[in-house]
């Protein structure tokens, strides 16, 4: 079984936000909620740098521990969902999450936060009909066969999703390509023409060239 | 005129030949020429600063209300104290509780008055008293079932009783701790202040803790209208309980934005302070009911045996004593029950 995974080539993204409206769109979410957001850090310094971020799905899901229903389930493709017929919107999810991807629609007294809404993965949820599923969680692009849309409308294909393993190979090659020590990751080493900052290419190398 | 049209074709064919040439240079991929028009990518302490949670100026986030910052490692200590410490310890809290006060019940049993009851009466709580201690100990007891259903609830009652029915549950749990809680705070003001001249400590309170409150064997220490383990529940409420009411309050209203962190933490010391009084009110219970001959009937009735009020709170009988009314006499309307005898009043 595949184990579904995003991974943001933050090399590539450029803060277009095209991921959040590709989001929004497929899923038709509530007014308020975003479940996928772009962070900048560093903006309009040399060091800047921008990555999409949502549920991350992750194998030890941090809401899953604290989540006082038990709502929350992981699918054989190692997606997290969750019941919204279960979740009581008491915000735990929330607190517990490193990626901010729990969101609620309200935030009113007496903790009345409405059911919990976050990325799906494309993976729609636990519902009696497709309508009810769409309604409630957004579109099932997995059953269809698809992936994510926010990965597949990514215009610099920064944004991956798929089974971890192909996404890490894909990310792996272009590592290789730029030349990186570590990876996308570290600070591009700007003296000297020789060693590992000769052995670096840039974004646009990348983007010329399959792979 | 033809001259300076020629120089101009001649300029701007040097121009082009530049810039083909400049971009050629770019297509044959010189890295050091790239590298210098690369993204930077962020630098360790760009990570160091995502991993403390702290944002800064030149931090952008796409979500209009988000002041997340792209990594939260906070929620990750919360996890660990919630479900590593105070999920278990909770529990063990509550379950030491339970077995202690049935190896006390069953070794030592109950405690009985040592003299007769002779019927006659005096009078210990107003209508008023009675009214707010039942409500209040209503609440508690919907409030910590509630709150224990919200903590431990999903290991029990889910494959119980399937999805259904645990919804409902969880659902009822969550929407009564939160629209009752307030209500319990304001109650448990009140009565904090009602009964706060009761509880002020005494030096006579020492000599009872060092007896053990005469909860085993025979003999009585000296007390007051509270003796001193009422008392410690009574400090423990106005400490820990008001803990509670103030956190909860901070997790009950999230309509004014206080930060997750904020909430995160009031999550612990609400948890920590609600399953110790938890525990604290097992023993308050077992006490004011089967564990000793002739406690509830004060808090039914508001009247106590004139026997009881020697043995269990003799310095306050020794003020009250010659107002002792017979039984039979509370029976009759015209007694009114609910009227405390103005001297009554203990200090």
């Amino acid at each position: 079984m595949a184990q579904m995974k995003f991974m943001c080539d933050a090399e590539r993204c450029i803060d277009c936000n095209g991921c959040v409206t590709a989001c929004k769109n497929a899923n038709d979410v509530e007014w308020g909620i975003q479940r996928r957001r772009v962070v900048t850090l560093n903006d309009g310094e040399p060091t800047e740098v921008s990555i999409s971020v949502a549920c991350m799905h992750c194998d030890d899901a941090p809401c899953m521990a604290v989540c006082p229903t038990d709502c929350f389930y992981k699918t054989d493709d190692g997606i997290v969902l969750h019941d919204k017929d279960l979740c009581i919107g008491c915000g735990y999810c929330l607190y517990a999450c490193p990626f901010g991807a729990p969101q609620f629609p309200k935030q009113n007294a007496f903790g009345e936060r409405g059911k919990m809404d976050k990325c799906t993965f494309c993976a729609g949820g636990p519902a009696d009909s497709k309508e009810e599923e769409y309604e409630k969680y957004g579109a099932n692009r997995i059953a269809e066969g698809k992936l994510p849309l926010c990965a597949e409308m990514c215009s610099t294909k920064a944004l991956l999703a798929g089974d971890a393993q192909t996404v890490a190979d894909i990310f792996r090659q272009r590592v290789v390509q730029r030349g990186h020590e570590d990876g996308a990751w570290s600070e591009v080493n700007r003296q000297g023409p020789d060693t590992a900052a000769a052995r670096m290419d840039n974004l646009a190398y990348d983007a010329t060239r399959q792979g | 005129m033809s001259l300076f049209r020629h120089v101009c074709i001649v300029l701007l064919m040097t121009l082009l030949t530049l810039g083909v040439g400049s971009q050629a240079v770019a297509q044959s991929a010189d890295p050091g020429r790239e590298i210098s028009t690369s993204v930077g990518a962020a630098d360790a302490d760009t990570w160091r600063q995502v991993r403390s949670g702290e944002v800064d100026a030149n931090y952008r986030d796409s979500r209009h209300d988000s002041n997340y910052n792209l990594i939260n490692a906070a929620g990750q200590t919360w996890r660990e104290i919630r479900n590593h410490w105070v999920t278990p310890f909770g529990l063990i809290a509550i379950g030491a509780m339970i077995v202690m006060i049935a190896l006390f019940y069953v070794i030592f049993g109950r405690k009985n008055l040592d003299e007769r009851p002779t019927g006659r009466k005096l009078f210990r709580w107003s209508a008023l008293e009675r009214t707010l201690h039942w409500s209040v100990a209503s609440l508690f007891i919907i409030l910590a079932l509630s709150g224990l259903n919200i903590l431990y609830g999903k290991y029990v009652f889910r494959s119980l009783f399937g999805d259904a029915v645990w919804g409902a549950m969880i659902s009822a749990s969550k929407v009564s701790h939160n629209y009752l809680g307030p209500l319990f705070g304001i109650l448990l003001l009140i009565i904090l202040a009602k009964f706060f001249k009761h509880n002020l400590p005494k030096k006579h309170d020492l000599a009872w803790f060092k007896k053990g409150g005469g909860l085993v064997g025979k003999g009585h220490p000296d007390a007051g209208f509270a003796n001193a383990g009422e008392k410690v529940w009574y400090w423990l409420l106005a400490t820990a309980g008001v803990a509670v009411i103030i956190s909860g309050l901070v997790l009950n209203f999230p309509n004014f934005d206080q930060s997750r962190d904020t909430m995160m933490w009031a999550n612990v010391i609400h948890a920590v302070a609600a399953l110790g009084l938890t525990a604290v009110a097992l023993g308050h219970i077992y006490i004011g009911t089967i564990g000793t001959e002739g406690s509830l009937e004060g808090m039914k009735t508001g009247y106590v045996d004139e026997v009881w009020a020697k043995e269990h709170h003799n310095l306050w009988y020794e003020e009250v004593k010659d107002q002792a009314v017979d039984a039979e006499q509370l029976d009759t309307p015209a007694a009114g029950e609910d009227e405390r005898p103005a001297p009554s009043q203990p200090g």
